[in-house]
C-alpha cells in the first residue's frame, strides 16, 4: 500500500457473461494519466471501479492508500465528468455548480462566492443563472469543471471530456485543464480516443487492449513506441 | 442506485406494490374460483354463454376490421397531403375520441345515428322509414370504429411517415404506379404495423363494456363483461357470473398471448410534421381520393363531437350545475379520479424505479429479473383480467360483510388505478428509465440521496411525464363505468353512472348537458397533462 499513490488496482476482475477484465496497476499521485485504447477495450469500466459505480468481482482498489471496498461513489476522494449529461438540464449553471459543495443544497453566502470564483476561474463569469441548454458543449463541460473545482477532490476521472467539441474548442478545453490542474495539484485520469489529447496535455499514458492494461508509460516513451500493433493503430502508425 | 441501503427501500417500495396489486387481483379471483361451487353440468355449456361469446368474438372481429380497413385510406391521405391548411386540426380531431369518456362518444353517436338522430331525420324527409338503428350489433361497430380507426389511423400514419424520403424520390424516378407505390413501398410499413394494431383493437372491442350496456339494445347483442355485470346486477347468479369470469380470463389471456407474439412496438412519436414530399401526390385522381377520405374521417369523426357539444349547449346547464345530484356525482367523481390517479402513479412509479434498480447490475440475479418481470406483466393484469371481472370477485368476496356499496368507494379506486396502470405504465417507464440512465451515476457520484434528489433531480425533471400520466389516469376514472356500474348505489354516484341513469329514463336533455359537462372534464384533464407534448399513449377499453 503506498499512499504516494493516487490510484492502485490489484488484481481487480470484472466478469461479465461473455468476457472478463482484469487490472493491475499503480497510477503515482498528481499528474495527468491518458487512458486510451480502442473502443470495447474497458476504459470506461476502468474508470466505473474506480469511481465506484461498479464493484471488482475480485481484486481491491485503493485510493491514495486507503480500500475502497464498499464505499459509495460519493464518499469516495473522486469527482468525475462525463462525456455528456453532466449537468441537470431543469437546474441553473450556479445550482448545478452549488451540488459540488452540498449535495442537499444548503449553501451559505461563502458557498455562493466560491460558486462564482469557480465560474470565473473556468471563464463562466456571470452565467451562473443560465440554463444549460443555452450553453455550448463546450461551455457545459466547463461548468463540469468549475463544479469539480468546488469539489476539492484530489482524483478527477475524465471521460472522454472533449469528444464532442471542435477542434478549435477541444484545444481551448485543454490548455483550461493544464492549468487548473497546475493551480489544483490533483490527480487526473482522462479516457480519450485522440492522440493529440495525449501528446499535450498527458505525463503518462495507461493503454488498453482487450480489457487488460497493456501499458503503462510517460508519455514520452508512449509516443515512440512501436511494438505494440493496438497502440500502432491508436498512434496513426500503420 | 449505487448506494445499497437506499436501493433496499427502493426495492421493498416497489415489492409492496406488486404484492398489493397480486393481493387485489388474486382476491378477487379466489373469491370467484372459492363461490363457485357446485357449477352443475350446464354451468359452462350455458347455449346463452356460448352466444354471448360467439358474439363477443364476432363483434370484436367486425370491428377490428372495419376500423383497420377504414384507417390504411385515411392514413395514406394524411401521409401524402402533408402541408394542407387545417392538417394539424384534423391530427387533433382525430386524437380527441382517445380522451373522451366512451358514454359520451356514444351519446354523440346516438344524436347524429340514433332513432331521432341527424341521419335518420334526414333519411325519413326522403320518405324512408326509420332506415338505421343505431342499437344492436350495427350502433356497436359503429361505436368501436369510432374509438378505434382514429388510433389505428395515427399509429399508420406514423409509421408512412417514416419511410425515407428517398423512397419516394426513387419512386417518382422510377415512375413507379400508385399500386406498384403501395405494394412495395407503403404496404411493407403498413404490414409490419398490421398485427399489433389490429391485436390491440381486437383485445378493445373483446373487452368493451360500456359501448355494448349502451348500444347492444339486450341479450342478443351482449358481451362476456355485459353478461357478466347483468349476472349480477340483475339476475342475481353469482354461478352465471363466475362461469363468464372464467371465460373472459380465458379469453383476454389466449388473447395477449397472440399479441405478446405479433405486437410490434407502436410509434411514440405519431405525428412528425416534417413529412418527405410525395410525388404521388401530385396527380389529380390521387387529389380527389385523398380530399374524400379525409372528409369523411373529418364528419365521421366530428359530427358526433359537434352533436355532444351542441345538444349539450341546448340543455339547462345553469339548472343542472345546480342540481345538488350532479354537483355531488361531480364531487364524487372527482374525489375517485384524483384518488385512483394518485394510487396508479403512486405504485407505478415505486414498482419501475424497483425494477430499475434490481436490474442495475452487472450479475443480475435470477431474482431480480424475475421481479422486474413481474413488475412489467402486473402493470397489464387488468387487461387478463379485466374491470367487470375484479368488480365481480369483490363483489361476492364482500357480499357476507353487508351491503357492498359501503365498499364502494374503495374498491372503485382500487380497480380505476389498476385500469389506468397499462397506460400509465406506458408513459413513466421509458421517461423514468432515460432519466436514470442520464443522472443515476451523476447523482451517485455527488452524493445527491433521498429526499433532495427526488426534490431537486427527480420531480422536476419527470414533471411531465408524471403530469401526463396522473392527468390520464384521471381522466379514465372520470369516464369510467365499469366499476360504478358493479357498485354504484344511491349514495354513491358518478357523473358517468348518472348519466348513463339519466339516458336510461329518456332525460335526454340532462343527459346531453351531463354528457357536455364529462367530456370537457376529461378533455381538460387530458389537455393539461400532454400541453407541449404530442405524445399520447395508445389505446384505452373502449
Amino acid at each position: 500500500m503506498n499512499p504516494e499513490n493516487a490510484v492502485e488496482l490489484v488484481g481487480v476482475d470484472i466478469l461479465y457473461d461473455t468476457t472478463a477484465l482484469h487490472f493491475d496497476c499503480a497510477v503515482a499521485s498528481g499528474g495527468i494519466v491518458a487512458v486510451a485504447g480502442a473502443s470495447g477495450s474497458g476504459k470506461s469500466t476502468l474508470f466505473h471501479v474506480i469511481a465506484g459505480f461498479e464493484e471488482p468481482d475480485r481484486g481491491e482498489v485503493r485510493i491514495l492508500g486507503k480500500t475502497m471496498s464498499g464505499q459509495a461513489p460519493s464518499e469516495r476522494p473522486v469527482s468525475v465528468i462525463f462525456q455528456d449529461n453532466n449537468l441537470f438540464a431543469h437546474l441553473d449553471i450556479a445550482t448545478n455548480v452549488g451540488f459540488g459543495i452540498s449535495p442537499s443544497l444548503r449553501l451559505s453566502t461563502g458557498d455562493r462566492v466560491r460558486i462564482d470564483d469557480a465560474l470565473g476561474r473556468v471563464g463562466l463569469d456571470r452565467f451562473g443563472k443560465r440554463l444549460p441548454s443555452t450553453l455550448s458543449g463546450g461551455e457545459r463541460q466547463r461548468v463540469a469543471l468549475a463544479r469539480a473545482l468546488v469539489r476539492h477532490r484530489p482524483l478527477l476521472l475524465l471521460d472522454e471530456p472533449f469528444a464532442a467539441l471542435d477542434p478549435g474548442m477541444r484545444s481551448g478545453m485543454r490548455a483550461l485543464l493544464r492549468d487548473l490542474h497546475e493551480q489544483e495539484n490533483n490527480t487526473i485520469l482522462m479516457i480519450t480516443h485522440h492522440p493529440d489529447d495525449v501528446r499535450a496535455l498527458a505525463d503518462s499514458v495507461l493503454f488498453l487492449d482487450q480489457g487488460r492494461i497493456i501499458a503503462h508509460d510517460p508519455v514520452e516513451r508512449f509516443l515512440e513506441r512501436r511494438d505494440v500493433a493496438a497502440i500502432n493503430r491508436f498512434l496513426g502508425n500503420e | 442506485m449505487f448506494a445499497p441501503a437506499e436501493n433496499r427501500i427502493t426495492i421493498t417500495a416497489g415489492a409492496f406494490g406488486l404484492g398489493g396489486i397480486l393481493l387485489f387481483v388474486c382476491l378477487a379471483i379466489t373469491a370467484l374460483l372459492f363461490q363457485s361451487g357446485d357449477f352443475g353440468d350446464d354451468a359452462l355449456f350455458d347455449a346463452y354463454i356460448w352466444r354471448v361469446t360467439r358474439f363477443t368474438l364476432l363483434q370484436a372481429s367486425l370491428s377490428t376490421l372495419l376500423s383497420v380497413a377504414l384507417a390504411i385510406p385515411i392514413a395514406r391521405a394524411l401521409a401524402r397531403r402533408a402541408t394542407f391548411p387545417g392538417r394539424v386540426w384534423v391530427l387533433r380531431l382525430m386524437a380527441l375520441p382517445l380522451g373522451l369518456p366512451v358514454l359520451v362518444g356514444a351519446l354523440g353517436l346516438i344524436e347524429i345515428w340514433g332513432r331521432q338522430g341527424v341521419l335518420n331525420t334526414a333519411l325519413a324527409g326522403l320518405g324512408l322509414k326509420q332506415p338505421v338503428s343505431i342499437y344492436g350489433l350495427f350502433g356497436i361497430l359503429l361505436a368501436h370504429v369510432f374509438f378505434n380507426m382514429p388510433l389505428v389511423a395515427r399509429l399508420f400514419l406514423a409509421g408512412l411517415e417514416r419511410i425515407p424520403s428517398e423512397y419516394w424520390r426513387t419512386a417518382a424516378n422510377l415512375g413507379m404506379p400508385p399500386a406498384a407505390l403501395f405494394r412495395f413501398v407503403e404496404w411493407p410499413v403498413l404490414r409490419g404495423l398490421l398485427p399489433g394494431a389490429a391485436g390491440l383493437v381486437f383485445m378493445l372491442c373483446a373487452t368493451s363494456f360500456t359501448l355494448v350496456l349502451t348500444l347492444g339494445g339486450g341479450p342478443a347483442a351482449s358481451t362476456i363483461e355485459v353478461a357478466i355485470y347483468q349476472a349480477l346486477r340483475f339476475d342475481f347468479d353469482p354461478q352465471r357470473a363466475i362461469a363468464l369470469s372464467a371465460l373472459q380470463i380465458v379469453m383476454t389471456g389466449a388473447l395477449l398471448l397472440v399479441l405478446a407474439r405479433v405486437a410490434t412496438e407502436p410509434a411514440q412519436s405519431v405525428t412528425g410534421g416534417r413529412a418527405s414530399r410525395r410525388y404521388d401526390a401530385e396527380t389529380g385522381l390521387s387529389g380527389l381520393s385523398d380530399t374524400g377520405w379525409i372528409l369523411f374521417a373529418l364528419v365521421f369523426i366530428g359530427a358526433p363531437l359537434t352533436a355532444v357539444v351542441g345538444s349539450g349547449l341546448r340543455a339547462d346547464l345553469m339548472k343542472l350545475a345546480g342540481d345538488p345530484t350532479v354537483r355531488r356525482a361531480l364531487l364524487t367523481s372527482i374525489a375517485i379520479a384524483v384518488g385512483s390517479a394518485l394510487l396508479c402513479v403512486g405504485i407505478a412509479t415505486a414498482m419501475i424505479r424497483a425494477a430499475g434498480t434490481a436490474t442495475a447490475r452487472r450479475h443480475v440475479p435470477p431474482v431480480a429479473r424475475a421481479f422486474a418481470g413481474a413488475v412489467t406483466a402486473s402493470s397489464s393484469l387488468v387487461l387478463l383480467v379485466p374491470p367487470v371481472v375484479l368488480g365481480a370477485g369483490w363483489f361476492l368476496l364482500l357480499r357476507p360483510f353487508g351491503d357492498v356499496a359501503r365498499f364502494a368507494p374503495a374498491i372503485v379506486v382500487a380497480i380505476n388505478a389498476l385500469m389506468a396502470l397499462p397506460f400509465v405504465h406506458r408513459i413513466l417507464a421509458p421517461a423514468m428509465a432515460t432519466h436514470a440512465a442520464r443522472t443515476d451515476r451523476l447523482t451517485a457520484s455527488l452524493g445527491i440521496r433521498g429526499f433532495q434528489r427526488l426534490r431537486w433531480i427527480d420531480l422536476p425533471a419527470l414533471k411531465k411525464p408524471l403530469l401526463m400520466a396522473f392527468s390520464f389516469a384521471m381522466a379514465l376514472s372520470l369516464g369510467d363505468l365499469g366499476a360504478v356500474a358493479l357498485f354504484g348505489s344511491q349514495d354513491m354516484v358518478t357523473l358517468p353512472w348518472l348519466l348513463y341513469s339519466r339516458m336510461g329514463s329518456y332525460r335526454t336533455a340532462d343527459a346531453a348537458g351531463l354528457a357536455l359537462f364529462l367530456g370537457l372534464l376529461c378533455l381538460i384533464f387530458t389537455m393539461l397533462g400532454t400541453a407541449g407534448d404530442r405524445r399520447v399513449p395508445e389505446g384505452r377499453n373502449a
